[in-house]
């Protein structure tokens, strides 16, 4: 690294603006008297949270349809809701326990995903994305009408499912919970599985970080994940969630883990060669004797079957199932966390919602603080930016839009994408 | 000269094949002994154009067949229709005494028949290996319920690249093995698409303008390679507009105009065919390009 600095030019300036980024950033920091305790809080939480994990979830699935196999796919909100609306049946309609509601969850993402793909299909993607968009809104608003609210409360929304996991959860309700594995609170088994997870976790990012940097330093390849650990670790410490909330986070990030792991293998395997050949060019494909419109349902079922469990764990953590969570918005979030990942990754699709959320809750936390430190006002070189508390969720949209449209310009191949790959997009 | 050193060198499966080609009268529509593709009546039409009005066409086996004809005579559109990429209007073809009607193009592949593209379709975002691998068909591993189990595909991959890297080392592709497609050159790209297609193990190879855009040494190349398939009992139907490479290559013409077969015979026989000349610089013209062969 040191000869590195010495040797090469563009690295040294590099370090330089880097120094300087950081140095700027402290001396901001500290005149600024802001809570910052508060602030590392309230991101470190939501880059662990629950929104980061049921968004990681609905990526991975999202990730196979559109990463690995190039369908535009606008209707995964439907998905979820296909998974929501399982589980919550379970209770308000069929009576029977809230596990029935993973096959069902299942079974609905095939139908779903054979009137969405059977007729769209065979025509060019551009259809598919219309198509997914209007089947989604469909879903809901079926979901929400008075019609049916025999079968899904309209929208009142389901409560009182999954009695099962919400009522035996082994945390207090009302207490709060860190990620922390040596808190009094957590016993040997959670300490084991969490120290398990972030070790994988560090791994999986050190081993990537490290190769970005430098491609074959063997010595940066060993060190990055145990960096990565002790950040991770330090960071974990001050994460703080509710009772039930900390239940759903551990069950949903084993759940990403285990979805991940499979995406993963499918994606290395000769059915996730022939995706990806579909993603580059259909006819060659076909003419090499692949049913490429199978793979494509497949590849469509299987990645909405996946986005049933994030509803599915979205509805779990909080005990109801709202017919309004699953709009149009929520799909085109999870799609801007997934490219802010970085497509046809397992990493870029775990990580981008984690770093989604963490900037969101970043921003809007640091405003608020920052507001309050104003007087309920902040302003900048004279000119009044904001006037009232309630704009800062406003300027958290722009600022993230603004910071994505950057993320384009400079890193189109989001964070853990394939630079190679992107610029062979345009020959 | 360079005519002259290939007459002396034909293989044993070129003179096998001229021979069973020598009785074939030189009509359109000829019967041959040997077919190994039929098409019988097939006729598309695009809104009131008609692309390909075809009676009668037969390939003989283990020959290397040349398809001519001027620009827009509908040898790609009769291609897509032989290989399901598209569907005729009307007419039977059949494959190995199989009719093909209604039979989708991904079957055809698995039955024996493969083609390439005029615009080469290298997948450029994969590794040329991956490429290749993508050609292997009946893979068990291409089932979704195999894919997550490597221990069911695991053998079979190593059989397949195994094969790959030979196909490879065989079209000198060998040291682009790990690089994208997408970085190859343009006749590269052609000689991996052909390599790829060979791995389907086909019968019969669709080529549509493998020299298109390819520099004279590499022509030399494909050229070889081309005369490779059919020294492995592989029947090869090819569109080329280099006239001398099809008077090289064929043992037998076919010749299109707006959709219709003019024409066939051997190289000899359609270099001084009338119909031809007039086909490729319209009627009433005196002198012929295709003197010089």
């Amino acid at each position: 690294m040191l000869a590195a600095l010495k040797n090469n030019p563009k690295i040294r300036r590099r370090a330089i603006v880097a120094l300087v980024v950081a140095a700027l950033v402290v001396w901001a920091a500290l005149s600024l008297h802001l809570h910052w305790s508060l602030v590392a809080t309230a991101t470190l939480t939501a880059v662990f949270g629950v929104d980061a994990m049921y968004f990681a979830i609905a990526a991975i699935g999202l990730n196979v349809q559109f990463g690995y196999s190039g369908l535009l796919n606008f209707g995964q909100a439907g998905f979820m809701a296909c998974g929501a609306y399982a589980i919550g049946m379970t209770a308000h309609y069929w009576h029977i326990s809230f596990w029935w509601g993973i096959p069902m969850a299942i079974a609905y993402a095939t139908v779903f995903g054979l009137i969405m793909g059977i007729p769209t299909l065979r025509l060019r993607s551009d259809y598919l994305a219309i198509v997914t968009i209007a089947l989604a809104e469909l879903v809901r608003v079926i979901v929400r009408s008075v019609t049916f609210k025999k079968y899904f409360n309209a929208s009142d929304g389901i409560n009182g499912f999954g009695k099962t996991f919400i009522e035996t959860t082994p945390f207090n309700q009302s207490g709060r919970y860190s990620l922390w594995p040596f808190d009094d609170s957590v016993n040997l088994f959670g300490r084991v599985l969490l120290l398990i997870i972030f070790a994988g976790m560090s791994v999986m990012l050190g081993r990537l970080i490290a190769e970005r940097i430098r491609r074959d330093n063997k010595a940066l390849r060993l060190v990055s994940p145990f960096v990565m650990f002790g950040i991770v670790m330090v960071g974990a410490k001050q994460t703080e969630y509710g009772g039930l909330g900390f239940k759903s986070l551990i069950v949903g990030w084993l759940v990403v883990f285990v979805l991940g792991f499979l995406v993963y293998m499918l994606m290395r395997s000769p059915w996730g060669r022939v995706l990806k050949g579909i993603r580059e060019d259909e006819e060659a494909v076909r003419s090499l004797g692949k049913n490429i419109y199978s793979y494509k349902l497949q590849a469509l079922i299987l990645g909405g079957a996946i986005a049933t469990f994030a509803g599915m764990m979205f509805s779990l953590s909080r005990g109801s199932v709202q017919p309004d969570n699953y709009s149009r918005d929520t799909t085109f979030f999870v799609l801007t966390a997934l490219v802010l990942g970085g497509l046809a990754k397992v990493t870029g699709s775990i990580v981008g919602p984690m770093v989604y959320w963490g900037l969101s809750q970043f921003l809007s936390v640091f405003l608020f603080e920052l507001t309050k430190a104003g007087g309920g006002r902040v302003e900048l070189l004279g000119i009044p930016i904001i006037s009232n508390s309630s704009q800062i969720g406003a300027y958290v949209q722009i600022a993230l839009g603004l910071m994505l449209v950057l993320l384009m310009v400079f890193r189109p191949q989001g964070l853990f994408g394939n630079r190679r790959e992107m610029a062979l997009d345009g020959r | 000269m360079a005519a002259e050193t290939v007459k002396t060198t034909l293989s044993e499966t070129a003179t096998a094949a001229r021979a069973a080609l020598s009785g074939v009268e030189a009509i359109p529509g000829a019967e041959k002994p040997d077919p190994v593709m039929t098409a019988v009546g097939v006729r598309r039409s695009f809104g009131g154009i008609v692309a390909v009005d075809v009676d009668r066409v037969e390939i003989q086996r283990g020959s290397i067949t040349a398809l001519i004809g001027p620009n827009g005579a509908g040898k790609t559109t009769f291609f897509n229709l032989m290989t399901g990429f598209d569907t005729p209007d009307t007419g039977t073809w059949s494959f190995n005494g199989t009719s093909l009607e209604k039979v989708a193009a991904h079957k055809t592949a698995a039955m024996g028949m493969v083609r390439t593209f005029q615009l080469t379709k290298s997948l450029t975002k994969m590794s040329v290996i991956e490429n290749m691998k993508l050609g292997a068909t009946d893979q068990s591993g291409e089932k979704w319920w195999n894919g997550i189990l490597p221990f069911r595909w695991r053998a079979e991959e190593h059989a397949i690249e195994a094969r790959a890297d030979e196909l490879l080392t065989r079209f000198s592709l060998g040291h682009m093995r790990n690089e994208y497609a997408g970085t190859l050159s343009g006749g590269q790209r052609k000689l991996l698409e052909m390599s790829r297609a060979l791995m389907t193990r086909p019968q019969l190879v669709m080529l549509d303008e493998p020299m298109a855009g390819v520099n004279p040494a590499l022509k030399q190349s494909l050229n070889h390679h081309i005369r490779g398939l059919r020294d492995e009992g592989m029947t090869v139907l090819f569109v080329e507009h280099d006239m001398d490479m099809v008077h090289d290559l064929s043992d037998w013409v076919i010749v299109m105009a707006e959709g219709r077969i003019i024409a066939e015979g051997t190289p000899d026989q359609i270099s001084s065919n009338t119909a031809v000349i007039d086909a490729y610089l319209g009627a009433h013209q005196g002198k012929s390009f295709l003197e010089d062969m």
